[in-house]
């Protein structure tokens, strides 16, 4: 059976004033996986990521979502896209002048003609789906980090999106926090069946909940391994992907004596 | 010797081979001594071969490292043999730390050639246009925002706009009237002191309104307002570009400049013509005071006076002057924090930028409308 395809990445080709940061990169996201973007410091993940959700645009190559060209969609198309997805930024990037209710109400304010009293209804189980319920009126500065990136996936879900984007989700949070996150990442993807794209470079995350990864190289300027973490670790014939999984200093950096 | 202390005790070997009995603690306390000593072991003696021991050393930091890389590195320069003898087990862990070549690399990086004066001149030339053309290109983008705005006016978000007018407005109030109040008293009084002389004191109340109205109120207001809400703004934007939330309000679908833009342009321009208008109450009433208390007019000549210097046609340009500055500000500060990439120095440098670019722009467009206005009389 074939499965149905999400996202397209083609031919994409990034540039960061003269120096190439992504060289040719193809790739496809099917409908409902959890689809991991790793790779060492520099190797261009953060950037892929941001090109898939349109925020910038390519030197040459198309993404498209859905079936919608992210950069060359007409307006009306590139606005249903956006209700389509949700991304968590690596700092959340909650709107600090506004409370956690605000945050999470401003898509559906924007997006659905619904009451007042429905989106607070709606806010308040985006709230108790991450666990954050009676958080309505903190401001963002009163959070923790672990509360603050909970808080951006309750308003990237906001609009119950089928594909959301996470960027480092565990960036900066303690283990028993992050393995919480992995959790709720993996409840969503059970319950809803959403498409989740997430860029991260941590092992226990990835070995926990990637069912597919494609790993980025700084040098390749493009994907240099694909397929499920576990088999890459164990049967990779590229060293660097072998050295990444097994967290394995490569040879040549070991200090001679 | 104390057990703080660093000591050496030089024993020679043979015919230019030297064994050196370093002691106590290599650490940066005794560092330049350290380094005292390398110059002098090596203009003193005549060496083929050098030994050091480090037996009795008590403490090693990486100070003591340099310095015993500063040694074999000389002796290598000199090609003299140097070693190292009796390491304790940290101490070769504390060496073997240090990345040797990556340290001796570091050395032979080029310094970066300065710019000569004239380079100096064209890069900033060139910088200058750039920077122009793109806060045209923001401002007619704004003005574009703005009047699409205007055309679905429930997609303005007007308490946004109703915060702005009280940060911008209503908290600028005391410091433009403060400000303008003592402007008044001073012209009042400096220019009375000239005009006494010929028994002209009856024309101060003109000169103040006139000289307010057409020009200082204008000036005055959008200078304290560039200085007090362009800044706020590029600092405000300029911060949220660095916590994402821009990237965010994109990815959900907003546009950053009607988000963001539209609503403080629309609060500073409804605030200025009002603090236009105090600024010239509270200076009329400073040059007032002294008219009143100092120049011997009566209240009623001077308010006459005032009434009749002041006519439509000043009073009309004097608040369209404002609002044209308005624009200006608080467009010119969003642009700046636009421009705000990803760290805190951007954004201090963008919120400097918003109140001097601002001032400039104030003063050129200003006798634009001075040249102007004279051919229209």
């Amino acid at each position: 059976m074939m499965r149905e395809v999400a996202i397209t990445v083609e031919n994409l080709t990034v540039r960061f004033k003269d120096a190439l940061v992504l060289h040719n990169v193809n790739l496809n996201v099917f409908k409902g996986e959890i689809f991991v973007i790793l790779g060492g410091s520099g190797c261009g993940k953060s950037t892929l990521l941001k090109h898939m959700i349109g925020l910038y645009e390519p030197e040459k190559g198309r993404v498209i979502i859905n079936g919608i060209d992210v950069i060359n969609a007409d307006e009306d198309k590139l606005k249903r896209l956006r209700k389509d997805i949700g991304m968590l930024f690596q700092s959340s990037a909650l709107l600090g002048s506004m409370t956690v209710y605000e945050n999470i109400a401003l898509p559906l304010k924007e997006y659905t003609g619904l009451s007042d009293d429905t989106i607070r209804r709606l806010v308040k189980i985006k709230l108790a789906m991450v666990g954050l319920s009676g958080y309505e009126n903190h401001m963002p500065s009163e959070l923790s980090g672990g509360m603050k990136k909970r808080a951006g996936i309750a308003r990237a879900m906001a609009l119950d999106p089928t594909i959301l984007f996470f960027d480092e989700p565990s960036a900066g949070l303690d283990p028993i926090t992050a393995a919480e996150l992995d959790l709720l990442i993996k409840n969503i993807n059970n319950g809803i069946g959403t498409t989740m794209v997430i860029v991260t470079h941590e092992l226990e995350s990835i070995f926990n909940i990637a069912h597919r990864v494609i790993m980025l190289d700084k040098e390749e300027k493009g994907i240099i391994a694909e397929g499920d973490p576990y088999t890459l670790r164990k049967e990779s014939k590229d060293p660097r992907v072998r050295n990444f999984f097994n967290r394995h200093i490569p040879e040549h950096l070991y200090q001679t004596t | 010797m104390s057990s703080n202390g660093f000591g050496f005790d030089i024993k020679g070997l043979s015919e230019g081979e030297l064994i050196i009995c370093l002691s106590g603690r290599l650490s940066v306390d005794h560092l330049d001594k350290m380094l005292l000593f390398i110059q002098d072991l090596f203009s003193r003696y005549r060496l083929s071969s050098l030994k050091i021991d480090l037996k009795d050393v008590t403490y090693m930091d990486s100070a003591g490292a340099l310095f015993l890389i500063e040694i074999d590195r000389e002796s290598k320069n000199r090609n003299i043999l140097c070693e190292i003898i009796n390491l304790k087990k940290e101490q070769k862990g504390l060496l073997e730390l240090i990345d040797r070549d990556a340290y001796e690399k570091s050395f032979q990086e080029t310094k970066k050639t300065g710019l000569n004066f004239v380079e100096y001149i064209g890069y900033g030339l060139i910088n200058f246009l750039d920077d122009m053309k793109n806060v045209i290109a923001f401002i007619g983008m704004l003005i574009i925002k703005i009047v699409s705005s205007l055309a679905s006016i429930k997609t303005v978000r007007w308490d946004d706009v109703l915060v702005y007018m009280k940060k911008s407005g209503v908290d600028g109030l005391p410091i433009v009237g403060l400000i303008s109040f003592l402007l008044g008293l001073i012209m009042a009084f400096m220019s009375s002191l000239q005009l006494k002389q010929f028994g002209a004191n009856i024309y101060v109340p003109a000169l103040l309104a006139i000289a307010m109205i057409k020009e200082l109120g204008p000036i005055m207001t959008a200078i304290i307002v560039a200085g007090r809400t362009g800044s706020a703004f590029a600092a405000e934007i300029g911060t949220m570009k660095v916590n994402e939330e821009v990237d965010a309000l994109i990815v959900m679908g907003f546009d950053p400049i009607k988000f963001l833009a539209v609503p403080k342009v629309f609060a500073v321009m409804f605030v200025m013509p009002f603090l236009t208008i105090f600024s010239d109450l509270f200076a009329i009433f400073g040059g007032f005071i002294v008219g009143v208390l100092g120049l011997d007019l009566t209240v009623h000549t001077y308010i006459q006076q005032t009434l009749k210097a002041m006519n439509i046609f000043d009073i009309t340009t004097s608040l369209i002057k404002s609002i044209t500055f308005a624009v200006l500000i608080a467009g010119i500060g969003c642009q700046r924090g636009f421009e705000v990439k990803n760290s805190a120095e951007e954004v201090g440098a963008a919120t400097t930028s918003a109140v001097v670019s601002a001032l400039f722009i104030i003063i050129f467009v200003d006798s634009m409308f001075a040249v102007v206005l004279s051919y229209i009389r």
